[in-house]
């Protein structure tokens, strides 16, 4: 299980300090395996909490309590860093490494090139392995962005508007594909999103942020 | 008309190749502040490495002349600690032109660091790596095309280097006579063959070697920044 309560201030935009700034404050429990969507409108701090538990922002308070320990426990040192989390992010725009081969990218995660082989073949891209990122389609990248993070192994996968960058037919299949995958493993996974429909075909859970406050969090969607 | 004596070249090219050599393996952690650090007192530091940008090399040459002398502390502790004089020698040609040619590698160098996006960095880093794999394994094979413009711009700077190089080696030949010097003497004798010569073969080497940097970045450029979404 992964159980935190995240609290980030932002200043405001602009040099005046008087003026509001955003803050998020959240706590829920990620049970092990279930697929979690995370909603809101832009600006109610989706990404900041994904970028928190990723460990790329420091929380100005709270925790993060996984199975293999404290990620984060407000005053007690530095959180631990990305690379010493098992936590995976799958960016909005893939964030491939363009010098690399989709195998390469892969391989960056996993050093054994059979184990990522195996990955590529688990998102339908075995055949792919040798092309680099910018002979690839959206899709097709999209897929070797998730076998890469997936290749890590983590406790926890984070999904950032994975969906968002491709058209609607593909949206759906790469939508199926995500969720097979993340039954398959069984990998706990955070994703964000903007849209309900996805939330609804894919996630076991959802909690809804507006203003940095969690407004809804409902267990099983319908 | 006989070939102009090979001397001046040979001298220029070891000077142009030590100063290229040395500044790209020393100007990174510079250039990665530069790109990176928020920290106050970046900017004075980085307008210091700027600064022979915009100096008169022969102010450049003057101050260093001066900072180095056999009769300044600096260059009487360099002699009595190391034995090494800098002055009218060509280890002082290549600290001299080191410091001159520094704003091209760094520049270059920080604009690479700058091109990369930031996701990248991030994206290694949740795989696992840490801040030196992950500049070791993602950010310098993603600017290799700013590691060779700077490369480049340092190497033909330095082939050209005059006012500095003037200043604090003079014009000893096979020790600190480089082709810009010898141009220099030749047209002053009015043998416009020779300086023909020799301003015609330094023309040559620095067009082929911007038209190499071209030719490359070109390529480069075919491939996208990031993988991004198309």
């Amino acid at each position: 299980m992964i159980h935190f309560y995240l609290v980030k201030h932002r200043r405001a935009p602009g040099r005046d300090p008087a003026q509001p700034g955003f803050s998020l404050e959240v706590e829920f429990s990620l049970m092990n395996g279930t697929f979690t969507g995370v909603l809101g409108p832009s600006g109610s701090g989706k990404s900041t909490l994904l970028r928190c538990l990723a460990g790329l922002e420091t929380p100005d308070g709270g925790f993060i309590q996984t199975d293999s320990g404290w990620w984060y426990r407000q005053g007690e040192g530095h959180p631990r860093r990305p690379q010493d989390r098992r936590v995976a992010l799958v960016f909005q725009d893939y964030a491939l490494f363009p010098h690399l081969s989709a195998l390469g990218n892969v391989m960056f995660a996993q050093k054994s090139r059979t184990r990522a082989l195996e990955w590529l073949d688990l998102v339908g891209l075995a055949d792919r392995a040798a092309h680099f990122p910018h002979e690839l389609s959206g899709g097709q990248k999209q897929r070797v962005a998730l076998a890469r993070a997936l290749a890590r192994e983590p406790e926890l996968l984070l999904l950032d508007e994975p969906l968002s960058a491709v058209d609607e037919e593909l949206r759906e299949e790469l939508g199926a594909l995500i969720l097979s995958v993340q039954r398959a493993t069984g990998t706990t996974t955070l994703m964000v999103t903007h849209s309900r429909t996805e939330i609804g075909r894919l996630c076991d859970e959802v909690i809804e942020l507006r203003d940095g406050r969690l407004v809804t969090a409902r267990y099983r969607v319908p | 008309m006989p070939f102009p004596d090979p001397g001046p070249f040979v001298v220029s090219l070891e000077l142009a190749v030590w100063v290229t050599v040395i500044l790209a393996l020393t100007m990174f952690p510079f250039a990665w502040i530069f790109a990176r650090s928020k920290r106050r007192w970046v900017p004075w530091v980085e307008t210091l490495f700027s600064l022979s940008l915009v100096l008169p090399p022969t102010v450049l040459g003057f101050y260093l002349l001066i900072f180095f002398s056999p009769f300044s502390p600096v260059g009487q502790f360099l002699q009595n600690v190391f034995g090494l004089r800098l002055v009218f020698t060509f280890p002082g040609l290549v600290v001299a032109s080191c410091i001159a040619g520094t704003p091209f590698m760094v520049t270059a160098l920080r604009n690479g660091i700058l091109a990369i996006p930031e996701h990248l960095l991030e994206a290694s880093w949740t795989l696992g790596k840490g801040r030196l794999e992950t500049i070791g394994w993602v950010v310098l094979p993603n600017m290799r095309p700013a590691i060779l413009a700077g490369a480049v711009t340092t190497f033909a700077h330095t082939l050209g280097e005059f006012g500095v190089v003037l200043m604090i080696g003079g014009s000893i030949p096979g020790v600190t006579k480089v082709v810009s010097i010898a141009i220099f003497e030749r047209t002053e004798a009015q043998d416009y063959a020779q300086a023909h010569l020799y301003a015609g073969i330094l023309l040559v080497v620095s067009y082929a070697a911007v038209f190499l940097l071209n030719r490359v970045q070109r390529a480069e450029r075919r491939r996208e920044p990031s993988g991004a979404a198309r």
